[in-house]
């Protein structure tokens, strides 16, 4: 943490050097910078493209890496009529490069350094492709060693469509202080033994930290995904400045 | 599609404020001068457009930043907000 210093984002180039199909519809990028100073869990980049003609689109995605990582994943969900998005997960290749700058964001981010953060336990609720902040969190307490007792309640599509599906499983079957929950929205596979709705009131009642326990929530998605786990949580009882919500969009583009 | 789909929040606003402020800005904290409540510009909501972006309060709608980048020029109007703290802070 850099005290009392104003600093402007530069643009710079990123590198694509590995890209990994995570699902049928979403890909990371492993990118390569020259010029990175390490994030924080919860950050994000903004990433610009600009066209032949000089027409721009610009787009915020979450970093899914962890701090610390030498290299930065993005995590991009492929949107049909997206502008940047069918790009990212279609156009790219190893060795091409992309324009970003980062890291930007101060407000949802996981630092065990910040006051009211270490110690408490962590509820997470992911929507869809909302899931790479979080993931970088979950990837940063791992890597630390950190064992401050963290829930993940997931919503994916169906089963196909959950991102980092294997490393998920792979973390919590070797951390008891980590459980990760799954919803199952629209396809389940037989005998599917999770949940298979929206997340709703009874769901957050069930698996999230009761308010006594001091947690901090952190909640990214869509729209309306973020707006209820966040009504549900308030009114449970968790302090405003303890649900840090992140929105995406329908599309993100 | 209804226009609250389209709806960001304020942390994807954080780079385009880091232009004009310099600092980490999704964590600033700004008053609403129509219903006074206070929150980080992470949670207002977030309206982009071709030439910039209009951020406005959760509660009330109010437009507590109006915020074009044309030809060079930042313009803000900032008549919706009463009070803006930034921690001079950057990880």
């Amino acid at each position: 943490m850099i005290k009392g210093m104003a600093q402007q984002l530069k643009w710079q180039l990123g590198t694509v050097v590995e890209i990994r199909e995570e699902t049928p519809t979403a890909k990371s990028l492993i990118l390569d910078l020259l010029d990175w100073t390490t994030h924080v869990a919860g950050q994000h980049v903004d990433v610009r493209l600009t066209a032949e003609d000089g027409y721009q689109a610009q787009r915020s995605y979450s970093i899914a890496s962890p701090p610390g990582d030498k290299n930065l994943m993005l995590t991009v969900e492929r949107l049909d009529d997206g502008e940047v998005s069918p790009y990212l997960t279609d156009g790219l290749g190893v060795g091409d490069r992309i324009e970003l700058r980062g890291p930007i964001g101060g407000y949802f981010v996981w630092d065990p350094r910040n006051p009211g953060t270490n110690g408490h336990p962590l509820f997470l609720a992911a929507g869809g492709s909302g899931i790479a902040p979080l993931m970088s969190m979950i990837r940063h307490r791992a890597s630390t060693g950190n064992k401050v007792p963290t829930r993940l309640l997931y919503s994916s599509r169906s089963y196909e469509e959950v991102i980092y599906r294997e490393e998920l499983d792979r973390l919590s079957a070797h951390d008891p202080t980590l459980r990760v929950i799954h919803t199952l929205t629209r396809r389940r596979p037989p005998n599917w033994m999770g949940y298979g709705r929206r997340i709703d009131r009874a769901m957050l009642a069930d698996t999230a930290w009761r308010p006594e326990e001091k947690p901090l929530a952190f909640t990214c998605g869509p729209t309306a995904f973020v707006e209820t786990v966040a009504t549900h949580l308030g009114e449970s009882g968790y302090e405003p400045g303890r649900i840090k919500t992140e929105r995406f969009g329908p599309t993100g583009g | 599609m209804q226009d609250n789909d389209l709806r960001l929040d304020g942390n994807a606003a954080g780079g385009l404020l880091n232009e004009i402020f310099r600092f980490e800005m999704t964590a600033a904290e700004a008053t609403c001068g129509g219903c006074g409540t206070m929150r980080p510009i992470g949670e207002l909501m977030l309206y982009q457009h071709g030439m910039g972006a209009i951020l406005r309060c959760a509660e009330c709608d109010t437009a507590l930043m109006r915020i074009t980048y044309i030809r060079g020029c930042y313009s803000l109007d900032l008549s919706g907000m009463t009070y803006l703290r930034i921690t001079s802070e950057t990880h």
